[in-house]
């Protein structure tokens, strides 16, 4: 079975971001962009699927500047086999990633695409929903869990109350919870290896379809500043606060 | 504007979270209720009575049973021929199909909406809340997560909607539900509660954790949180966890204990009316944010506070 892995690159989980001063946006000049986190999972599923001998080639697939291209060799360092980036200068929202990823799927026919739940720069939580959506297969999102039977994929999900198992007919889409494994770090004779796996580009251009943005950003600001608080010198001051909260009696 | 807005429920049931995105759907103009699932005559009752709402559209059908997308969106962008806007709260089952139902009706779709600022205007938060978004649409039709924490609830009592039964779309043969782990507790739910006891990584263990945590949560009432360090280390289970990639909470009063208060966590949490940090290192983030801190070690602090409350 083929595995189709969409990968996207986004501001490093560990930096705070800095708002734009004319309002426009999130300042991404000189800032370190990494993998997705969520993504990075996924890759890791996709090549532990590959290990176990379920999967035989994984394909990751970027949509993105070339800069993008560098994550994508991340994902062929941890285990892909070749990757694909579209590349484009402009962002593309969920529904258009979506289409894109859609007729990339027409094309290589994988058995099961596997993405992140979320990526953490527009904290949007759609795309793999929407992907099953227009290729008409079931879902099994906020995988903690992924073990391929036969025709099927047994998804356990992290669900509010705690864990739900579903069992979807193949192909399918599944997202990745953060719990789904721990991704592995690659070894320097793996990223010397990558350089040399194939890199196809592509552009939206390439596939007759309308990505345009449905949304139009108006303003990004900084979410309400909390006032400084106060340090209490010990328990007894601490319990006469909560008692002021109502919270103890 | 007419609003559909899903109605989340369990057990038979009708949840809390349904009653914030009612209360945003209202702001959109007219708010009709989807109720879907298999023997939910109750929770279609319960939500009759939800102020303000008209029509509560019922699909009572075992397809629907568990709310899996595959079956429940056809059944959704069904009903959307005849409403302008579908409104579901940010809980795992609205993120789950939300999305499936734009993508069918070709529009994007509006995560997490903080605030309604206009028919087509909403806030919402990027970066991990690091940010706030003001977003318009230009699609026809509206496609709505709601962030339970950032509307007031609406009354349960006081409607007198109508309940109309809908036909089933039947199921799509795609996926199956095999079984549920709901965890178990006997204390508030983390997402509803008024106070919520948090703990991180200087837990230790799920000894410690249970043993420091537990009580003090107990003593006042309190839901029990915890920090991904705490999660990943196998102190609690991964339901407990607060944050970006957790529960998003605004309780009354949220005290922090061992937690130092990483950006993904205070994206959950920070919202709350009163936070209290109790931490060693003085230095540690979360005192950046805490209305109240004190700065000590939680192996000493916890105990000589269960004893004074």
């Amino acid at each position: 079975m083929k595995l189709l892995v969409p990968v996207k690159r986004v501001i490093d989980y560990n930096v705070k971001p800095r708002i734009a001063a004319d309002g426009s946006g999130v300042d991404l000049a000189n800032v370190k962009m990494s993998m997705n986190p969520f993504d990075e999972i996924s890759v890791e599923e996709a090549v532990r699927l590959k290990e176990a001998g379920i999967a035989d080639e994984i394909v990751v697939v970027s949509i993105g500047p070339a800069k993008a291209q560098e994550i994508l060799r991340t994902a062929l360092a941890m285990g892909a086999d070749r990757a694909i980036l579209i590349e484009t200068d402009v962002s593309v929202e969920p529904l258009g990633v979506a289409k894109l990823l859609a007729k990339l799927v027409a094309e290589e026919e994988p058995g099961l695409v596997i993405l992140g739940k979320q990526a953490i720069d527009d904290d949007s939580n759609q795309t793999g929903q929407m992907l099953a959506a227009l290729l008409g297969w079931a879902q099994g999102t906020f995988a903690s869990k992924i073990e391929v039977e036969g025709d099927n994929v047994v998804v356990t999900r992290e669900v509010d109350g705690g864990l739900e198992t579903v069992q979807l007919t193949l192909p399918a889409i599944v997202t990745t919870d953060l719990r789904l494994n721990e991704p592995r770090y690659a070894s320097l004779p793996s990223i010397m290896k990558a350089k040399t796996k194939p890199m196809a580009t592509r552009t939206p251009g390439d596939y007759d379809i309308d990505i345009a943005p449905r949304l139009t950003t108006l303003t990004v600001s900084e979410p309400p500043k909390r006032t400084a608080g106060i340090k209490v010198a010990d328990v007894d001051e601490l319990v006469a606060k909560l008692k002021a909260l109502g919270v103890a009696a | 504007m007419k609003t559909l807005v899903w109605v989340e429920h369990e057990a038979g049931l009708m949840k809390d979270a349904t009653l914030p995105a009612v209360s945003a759907a209202t702001k959109l103009g007219e708010v009709h209720l989807l109720v879907a699932g298999s023997g939910v005559g109750a929770v279609a009752a319960a939500a009759a009575k939800i102020a303000g709402v008209g029509t509560i559209h019922v699909a009572d059908d075992a397809a629907f049973e568990h709310a899996l997308p595959e079956n429940v969106a056809p059944l959704i962008v069904a009903l959307m021929s005849d409403h302008d806007a579908f409104v579901a709260p940010a809980t795992t089952t609205g993120k789950n199909i939300a999305p499936r139902v734009a993508a069918m009706l070709d529009v994007m779709q509006i995560s997490e909406i903080l605030s309604v600022e206009g028919a087509d205007t909403f806030t919402r938060p990027i970066y991990a809340g690091n940010a706030i978004a003001t977003v318009r649409t230009s699609d026809s039709k509206l496609v709505i997560t709601v962030r339970g924490t950032a509307f007031v609830k609406v009354d349960a009592e006081g409607g007198s909607g109508e309940i109309m039964a809908v036909a089933s779309t039947g199921n799509a043969e795609l996926s199956k539900f095999v079984n549920a782990e709901i965890a178990k507790s006997e204390r508030p739910e983390l997402t509803n509660a008024k106070v919520i006891v948090s703990g991180g990584r200087a837990l230790k263990n799920s000894e410690t954790f249970e043993a420091t945590i537990f009580p003090l949560a107990d003593r006042l009432r309190a839901a029990v949180g915890a920090s991904r360090a705490a999660v990943d280390a196998g102190y609690v289970p991964n339901d407990y966890q607060v944050g970006q990639t957790g529960k998003i909470v605004a309780p009354d009063v949220y005290m922090a204990v061992g937690i130092s208060g990483a950006i993904q966590h205070l994206a959950g949490m920070k919202d709350s009316k009163t936070i209290i940090a109790i931490n060693k290192d003085e230095d540690a983030p979360i005192f950046q944010i805490a209305d109240i801190g004190l700065v000590g070690d939680l192996y000493t602090i916890v105990p000589e506070l269960l004893e004074k409350l």
